[in-house]
């Protein structure tokens, strides 16, 4: 009993200052008054939450990997969690989706994240089995640098034209027919791609491809393709640094970056014909038609509906179908639990897009599986 | 009288401790050139797959389309070799001149050491800094040259447009302030080790403070400055994170320096990450191919090292 009470006091003090150092790291302005308070908070708040310790042992960790797109929203996740159940505390870890589908295979982490799902042949490899989970969505946008003009509408024809090096000038006559309002100038499009694998690139490639046949014989879909045009830039912010620095240049980001950087988004044409706009209520119509299949796993390649944007798709957490430590799957499960449902009021704030409450649904029945 | 060794045992029974000093140093040799093998094994062992696959042809063909599976690294050899020859191109001059302006007593020693250390400095500035600096200062400058140059000598191949800021002039540009303080520390430590009777011996000929320098320090410096030269060729092609943010990454020829062009190392810190099957492999024989061209480069530096050091055997 004496070891006991001392052992969750380091955790408890080990917890608060992890909280503090990633909720007020930015304001704090010197190390002594940060020391003074954070033991003053640690000491007050040990007391009350000790008892909590006593009966749940240590702070239950729990560690992720995967995809770099929602790990801004997931990391966030992870300390608004903490707070509600400070007994949880859950380390994710931006490597990739590509290596976080590895980490998952190989099991070396609780639950992996991919931009991609999962492959049949990657899930195969799962001994103990695999459950993707929908957990939050994004859309990708094209955004452009085009000093004076805003507001563009691309059609389909033009968006693949672009990408395919076939649509060379804003002054193009395909470009000037859907936006009879705009002034174009007769300026060279300079087209910016990621250079760096992403599922990004995976999402975006996979709708041009669906639209127009040449630039599915062409370039193809995957998380890294080679385009016949264009600049490539590290990493979203890359190529949001290549669009902002040259007028003239258009390339496909996540909407989050694009709006934090104020760029220029296009209206893009979807399948019924209507240009729409991106922003978060476009990306949730598209989202709610999605028919979800059994497993989950599924991308509005090009969505029909009327309002739906283009270029949508869910990030998924991955998840084991059975964990050994009960302790862990119970705190696992509760993690998952409250990041489909208070988790995604932080979603529109950082520029994601909250699933829509049916996918949440099917998502919270796929958790259940997981034993 | 020379005594045999086993007379050192003592009348007590004792035999002398062997010399750990001698078996940790030779341990840790040993260790240094096991580790560089292990890591050559596995670059060759996790690049098979690729090599039996593509064999030489990787290196001729400038396909790199992960989704079809056709890989071909020419465009990214090329890319490596120019960025780090344009980069000494503007490098070796600026180096070896602020290398004899400090080693000369134009200035007071107090500002001599100060510039020094400023110059060596630029070392100690971590790479992604140089990368977004290059992002911010350089890349509007190099767009500005660049649509003058298409203007003026878009004729000519290596001007031809349209201008990239994210091009291989850009990324060369900041290799070469990367590798400055290398080129401008050793070259400056070769000059300033020229014997004092030489330069004397010089100015008492009478001998301009030029012809001194040109005609006398510098070719006795010449080893030091080769040296110089070859170490900052080998910064510049090992270079990664600031040629990425840089370069444009693009896997297409082009004789245009404004074009994005692409880097062996570049490609790598790209692509690593999401590569998946034989893409990794793939890599990896890139990566092989990386370090093959440094030992071809630094074997080339080491002979013309030799023959410089001969050439100028007479007159130190």
């Amino acid at each position: 009993m004496a070891l006991a009470p001392t052992h969750s006091f380091n955790g408890v003090c080990y917890a608060i200052v992890t909280n503090l150092i990633l909720a007020h790291g930015k304001c704090l302005s010197s190390l002594t008054t940060y020391m003074k308070f954070t033991s003053s908070l640690a000491l007050c708040l040990s007391i009350t939450t000790s008892l909590a310790f006593v009966t749940t042992g240590r702070a239950q960790q729990i560690s992720g990997a995967g995809a770099t797109f929602p790990a801004p929203l997931y990391q966030r996740w992870g300390v608004e969690f903490n707070k509600v159940q400070p007994g949880i505390q859950v380390n994710y870890q931006s490597v990739g989706s590509g290596a976080g589908v590895k980490n998952f295979i190989q099991g070396v982490v609780v639950f992996g994240a991919s931009d991609a799902a999962m492959s049949d042949e990657e899930i195969a490899k799962v001994a103990a089995g695999a459950v993707m989970i929908p957990a939050t969505a994004g859309e990708i946008v094209f955004a452009y640098n085009l000093p004076g003009v805003s507001g563009i509408k691309l059609t389909r024809e033009v968006m693949a034209g672009i990408y395919l090096g076939e649509v060379k000038k804003w002054n193009d006559p395909a470009i000037v027919k859907a936006n009879p309002d705009l002034k174009l100038p007769n300026m060279p499009i300079q087209v910016a791609y990621r250079s760096d694998g992403s599922g990004t690139t995976y999402v975006f490639t996979q709708h041009l491809s669906e639209i127009s046949d040449k630039f599915d014989d062409e370039v193809g879909t995957d998380k890294s393709v080679t385009f016949p045009v264009g600049v490539g830039g590290k990493g979203n912010e890359g190529v949001t640094a290549l669009i902002k620095q040259s007028p003239g240049t258009v390339g496909y980001v996540e909407y989050g970056y694009a709006k934090d950087n104020g760029l220029s988004m296009a209206s893009l044409q979807n399948k019924s014909g209507n240009f729409i706009a991106p922003d978060i209520a476009s990306a949730r119509s598209t989202l709610s038609n999605v028919q979800l299949p059994e497993n989950l796993r599924v991308w509005p390649v090009d969505p029909e509906g009327a309002n739906d944007y283009p270029i949508a798709s869910f990030t998924w957490l991955l998840l084991y179908k059975k964990y050994s430590d009960p302790a862990k799957l119970k705190a696992l499960k509760e993690f998952v639990t409250w990041s489909l449902t208070d988790g995604q009021s932080f979603s529109e704030s950082l520029g994601y897009v909250p699933l829509p409450e049916a996918v949440v649904e099917k998502a919270k029945a796929a958790l259940a599986t997981v034993q | 009288m020379s005594a045999p060794e086993k007379d050192i045992i003592s009348p007590a029974g004792y035999r002398p401790a062997p010399d750990l000093f001698k078996i940790l140093c030779q341990t840790a040799s040993l260790l240094t050139v096991l580790m560089l093998g292990w890591i050559i094994y596995e670059i060759i062992e996790s690049a098979w797959p690729a090599i039996q696959k593509f064999g030489f042809d990787f290196m001729t063909t400038s396909a790199w389309v992960p989704n079809r599976e056709r890989f071909g690294v020419l465009p990214f050899i090329i890319g490596t070799l120019a960025s780090s020859f344009l980069a000494i191109l503007f490098a070796f001059p600026l180096g070896v001149a602020i290398a004899i302006f400090l080693s000369e007593n134009f200035l007071s020693p107090s500002i001599r050491q100060t510039m020094r250390f400023v110059v060596e400095m630029l070392a100690a500035i971590p790479s992604v800094v140089y990368g977004l600096w290059g992002i911010f200062v350089i890349i509007p400058i190099v767009k500005a040259f660049g649509d003058w140059a298409v203007g003026t000598f878009g004729d000519f191949p290596l001007f031809s447009g349209p201008a990239y800021g994210n091009s291989l002039l850009t990324a060369s540009v900041v290799l070469a302030i990367m590798i400055l303080p290398t080129i401008t520390a050793i070259s400056r430590n070769s000059l300033a080790s020229v014997p004092k009777t030489l330069r004397e011996g010089a100015y008492a000929l009478g001998a301009t403070r030029w012809e001194a320098i040109f005609s006398v320090i510098l070719p006795t410096a010449a080893p030091g400055i080769v040296a110089a030269t070859i170490l900052g060729l080998g910064r510049a092609m090992g270079e990664t994170m600031a040629v990425a943010m840089l370069i444009g990454n693009s896997s297409r020829l082009s004789w245009s320096v404004l074009s994005p062009s692409g880097t062996l190392a570049g490609l790598l810190a790209n692509q690593f990450g999401e590569a998946q099957g034989l893409q990794v492999n793939s890599l990896m024989y890139a990566a092989l191919i990386l370090i093959g061209i440094t030992l071809v480069v630094n074997l080339l530096g080491e002979a013309v090292l030799r023959y410089t050091q001969k050439q100028t055997a007479g007159i130190r």
